[in-house]
């Protein structure tokens, strides 16, 4: 039987099944095909906070959704075009974001009685006309998988957890993906069970026969690799990324980076990444709290190192003394915020940007900390270094405003030249700085960066004591002077506010919107993507995106003053556009959504549309 | 009687660089004023430290005081060295991170009974447990005195204060049991007006690789005066200090300490043999019977174990995280960038 072939230039699948049922490894090795055929790709993986949550229920629903096309696209998309439900619990928890006519694959084995009940179901929906509205391939998967791997030395129950094997199989097989990577990474993925590893294999490949002679798939589809830059490229994860960022920002900076850190979701995978590398001279220490990472952190900066320290956003919470220590004593740190959604536990592997006031001003006293934000999964790299560079150059803590979206969500990343990479080292002080020659000012300050000497212990004649209670200016001795304190709070200030940070840019390819969309973080996907379509649609819209949220790019005033109207889409309650309506007296248009989940473009288009329309 | 066999001991400054020019107290003291209440435990303790340090022989630079807060822990502000008077609790978290990525330096924590034992709890057994080679000195005057004069954890039960006017309900810690609880490597009491114990203790406590804790018995004169009076008063002193000495019986000048069908025992030194008496084995690996030594103190002071209760050996913290790099960098070469950002799939876009 020949099948048709048709060209697609975009498809958005998404995995949907039991926590247990293998949904994200799933959609790994769908990503990692799919990345090697050469089509852009963007990610995003959800699942719950249960490791395993009850099987068969909705809240143990995992998820992986992937977006891939033949040009450069800047989001996981908005809705599905195939799901994959792997029992009638994914079904109905994904079922609501599915267009009409898109294609459901799903594992009739599961759709029992007692599974469709545990979900509210009283009837089976692929028996109804309850899905008439979509094209429903009903597949047995899990029996297809255990009559194909008859034979195996294998006990029943590995057989059936093969079945998302079959399931990648099948997908392959109708995106024409190329699958002897997927071979070969099973291989190694058991190679210590080669039972399980063949029997994985044949469920694959069983899978993709399964597709090329059923009747239930008479068509399957092209999608062109896209036309990216020339280069090298690999596939990356907000997480790995910012960790590598930070072991180049440590070679970048030629210092021992130090990372002080506490398991905590969605940041932990930073530390496990990191404590992969000690051939860098990477140290990582799993600290008894929150409080004590940080410390240590502090403590390693304090001896000459890149102290670093990973959380999410209760342990910025408890962290926030620490931090303040780091801002009076002025040394350098960088504070990696994966921002989940709050307050309090929150849902923790849920995403939010809802951490940039506490980024801003949670503390005690007048204690201005940086703040970088991340785009992307892959300038989680670029990001890092940058997070460095100022918290070196400055001395001064650094807020690294991650989330979970960006943690979790991968994408294409063309790899940097390390040769092309910044510069960020700097000198430690190696001689008195007085004017007789032989005293040394720990607060006399740089006058162009205004920031204090970096002194280490092991350097002779330096020895000076820092801390906590305020410091004279230039000799850092304890004072309760007012006229002095006055004096350090506003010095403090004035080297914060002039670290220097690129002007903010705007696209505006028509050159004449008189409506600026603007964002930061992890937003840039869906609010690029919204204005591209806007603009194909005739709307014009000018978009900008802040990667510095303190200080805020020089120009920052002077570009939202240009337009008629400022969006600013944020997942929060307008945390950005309190600071910017207060900074600059501009009524800015704020939309929020805090649903623990990324923008839409569409419903991001719909917005600016409708400000472009009110004009 | 066990003894310490790997030839660690000894070695809690191998690493720190030796200072060419012969040193004297006046090296160690700082520009800054002291400001302590006259007649605190304190000076006594910050001149024996300084006129102690000399000895060590180790660069000035190297030496670093880490402290939290509390009116003890504006102690580095008055040593000549580099220093770190960080966050209430905190010192202990600070020091880790310094140490364990310093292997040159002299670590030293200055506490209270506050700061570690209170609102920094956790970071003084956790870093008890991990053994990174620091010096822990509790200064214990079993009061608050920064915040003019709340019980603290070491406190007495019923103790009046200005936060307890009917008396302190908690019972309080014993900071030996707490960290010979943790495990600690190195725990030993001494007192703020002995000099010399003092510096002996402290001796012995630089030149232990791990952590070691060492309470000081301190006089708060303002708000706890005499707190630890009869351990000072030469009328009692002799009879109630029991006297831990590797190696030696473990007595007072009246009392002895023998192994009672319940556990240890303080007995009339002249109602038993020599041969019954205890004998102090710091170096045991087993913490049980240190740990019996240090429940033998009871807050009404007929008699105080005071000394190094434990000293023994194990790997320390920073020295194994070392180890891990090294190996690292032995079986895999030293880390290349380049090589690390294109690990895993990648593909070439022409
Ligand atoms: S309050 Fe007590 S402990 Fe504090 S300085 Fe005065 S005497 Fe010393």
């Amino acid at each position: 039987m020949t099948k048709q072939v048709q060209q697609l230039d975009r498809v958005i699948i998404r995995f949907a099944g039991d926590s247990g049922d293998g949904m994200q490894l799933t959609g790994d090795r769908f990503t990692a095909e799919t990345a090697e055929f050469g089509n852009d790709i963007s990610t995003l993986p959800n699942f719950p906070a249960e490791i395993r949550a009850p099987a068969g229920t909705l809240p143990g629903v995992s998820s992986f959704q992937l977006h891939f096309a033949d040009h450069d696209i800047l989001t996981p998309g908005d809705a599905p075009n195939v799901l994959v439900a792997m029992n009638p619990a994914a079904l109905k928890a994904n079922l609501g974001d599915l267009p009409r006519g898109a294609d459901i694959i799903a594992n009739t084995d599961e759709f029992t009685k007692r599974n469709l009940t545990k979900v509210g179901y009283s009837a089976n929906p692929l028996e109804d006309d309850s899905l008439a509205a979509w094209r429903v391939h009903a597949v047995p998967l899990t029996s297809l998988t255990v009559k194909a791997l008859e034979g195996f030395d294998i006990s029943k129950k590995d057989a059936e957890r093969a079945k998302n094997m079959f399931a990648l199989g099948l997908l392959s097989w109708l995106y024409h993906r190329p699958t002897e990577a997927t071979v070969k990474f099973l291989e190694t993925k058991f190679a210590k069970k080669p039972d399980i590893a063949k029997a994985n294999v044949a469920a694959f490949q069983a899978g993709w026969n399964y597709g090329e002679t059923t009747e239930s798939f008479s068509v399957s589809y092209e999608i062109k690799p896209a036309k990216l830059k020339p280069g090298v490229y690999r596939n990356i994860s907000g997480n790995q990324a910012l960790a590598y960022g930070l072991i180049a920002a440590s070679v970048q900076a030629k210092l021992p980076l130090f990372l002080g850190s506490y398991p905590i979701t969605p940041a932990s995978d930073i530390l496990h990444e990191l404590s992969k590398h000690k051939k860098f001279g990477v140290r990582t220490f799993q600290a008894e709290d929150e409080i004590a990472g940080v410390g240590a952190a502090l403590g390693a900066s304090f001896g000459g190192a890149l102290g670093v320290t990973t959380t999410s956003g209760p342990g910025v919470a408890l962290k926030a003394e620490t931090i303040g220590l780091a801002v009076t004593t002025e040394l350098p740190l960088i504070v990696v915020d994966v921002q989940r959604a709050g307050p309090s536990t929150g849902m923790p592997t849920k995403t939010e940007q809802t951490d940039l006031l506490m980024a801003m001003f949670g503390r005690n006293g007048e204690s201005p900390v940086p703040i970088v934000a991340p785009s992307s999964p892959s300038d989680c790299f670029d990001a890092a270094i940058e997070a460095a560079r100022i918290a070196v150059k400055y001395r001064t803590p650094v807020m690294l405003l991650s989330d979970g979206y960006l943690a979790n969500g991968s994408e294409p990343w063309q790899v940097p030249d390390v040769s092309e990479l910044p510069d960020i080292s700097v000198e430690f002080a190696s001689a008195p700085n007085g004017d007789d020659g032989t005293t040394f000012h720990p607060f006399k300050r740089d006058p162009a960066t205004l920031a204090r000497p970096w002194a280490i212990p092991g350097t002779a004649g330096l020895e000076h004591r820092i801390g906590g209670i305020e410091k004279a200016d230039v000799t850092g001795n304890i004072s309760y002077d007012p006229d002095n304190h006055d004096r350090m709070v506003r010095l403090r200030q004035a080297k914060i506010d002039g670290i220097d940070v690129p002007d903010l840019e705007v696209e505006d390819p028509d050159g004449d919107a008189r409506v600026l969309v603007l964002g930061w973080g992890s937003t840039y996907g869906p609010i690029a993507a919204a204005a591209r379509r806007v603009r194909k649609g005739g709307g014009k819209v000018a978009q900008a995106h802040l990667r510095h949220l303190n200080p805020l790019p020089a120009n920052t005033g002077e570009v939202l003053r240009s337009y008629d109207k400022v969006l600013l889409p944020e997942i929060n309650l307008g945390q950005l556009a309190l600071l910017l309506r207060a900074r600059f007296l501009i009524d800015i248009i704020s939309y929020n959504r805090v649903r623990g989940l990324p923008f839409k473009a569409e419903e991001l288009a719909g917005v600016i549309q409708d400000v472009i329309d009110s004009e | 009687m066990s003894d310490i066999v790997n030839g660690l001991n000894g070695r809690g400054l191998s690493l720190v660089p030796k200072s060419d020019a012969k040193q004297s107290m006046k090296d160690y003291k700082s520009d800054q004023e002291v400001r302590w209440c006259p007649g605190c435990g304190d000076y006594a303790i910050l001149a024996a430290v300084q006129s102690f340090v000399p000895e060590l022989g180790l660069k000035r630079e190297n030496m670093v005081f880490v402290s939290g807060i509390g009116c003890s822990s504006r102690f580095p502000y008055y040593m000549n060295t580099y220093g770190f008077h960080s966050i209430h609790g905190r010192a202990p978290a600070i020091a880790t991170g310094l140490a364990a990525s310093r292997p040159d330096l002299s670590v030293w924590v200055i506490t209270g009974d506050g700061d570690s034992l209170s609102i920094g709890g956790n970071h003084l057994i956790h870093a008890l447990r991990r053994n990174v080679n620091l010096n822990i000195l509790l200064f214990n005057n079993r009061i608050y005195g920064l915040t003019k004069g709340q019980y603290s954890p070491t406190s007495e039960i019923g103790k009046i204060t200005k936060s307890t006017p009917m008396g302190s309900l908690d019972k309080p810690f014993n900071p030996i049991s707490l960290a010979i609880g943790a495990e600690a490597s190195f725990v030993a009491r001494t007192i703020d007006s002995d000099r010399k114990h003092l510096q002996s203790v402290l001796r012995e406590a630089a030149e232990h690789r791990g952590t070691s804790l060492v309470e000081i018995y301190q006089n708060c004169n303002i708000f706890n005066d005499n707190a630890f009076e009869p351990l000072k008063d030469p009328a009692t002193r002799d009879d109630i200090t029991l006297r831990l000495e590797h190696g030696q019986p473990v007595v007072s000048a009246t009392k002895a300490v023998r192994r009672g069908p319940r556990g240890l025992e303080v007995v009339e030194r002249s109602s038993v043999a020599e041969d019954e008496i205890l004998v102090h084995d710091a170096h045991d690996p087993d913490p049980s019977t240190a740990f019996a030594l240090s429940r033998l103190d009871d807050p009404a002071f007929e008699h105080v174990p005071i000394g190094v209760f434990r000293n023994v050996d194990r790997p320390t913290y920073d020295e194994m995280m070392r180890e891990q790099l090294e190996t690292a960098v032995a079986a895999q070469g030293a880390g290349d960038l380049s090589d690390l950002l294109l690990s895993g799939d990648t593909w070439r876009i022409n």
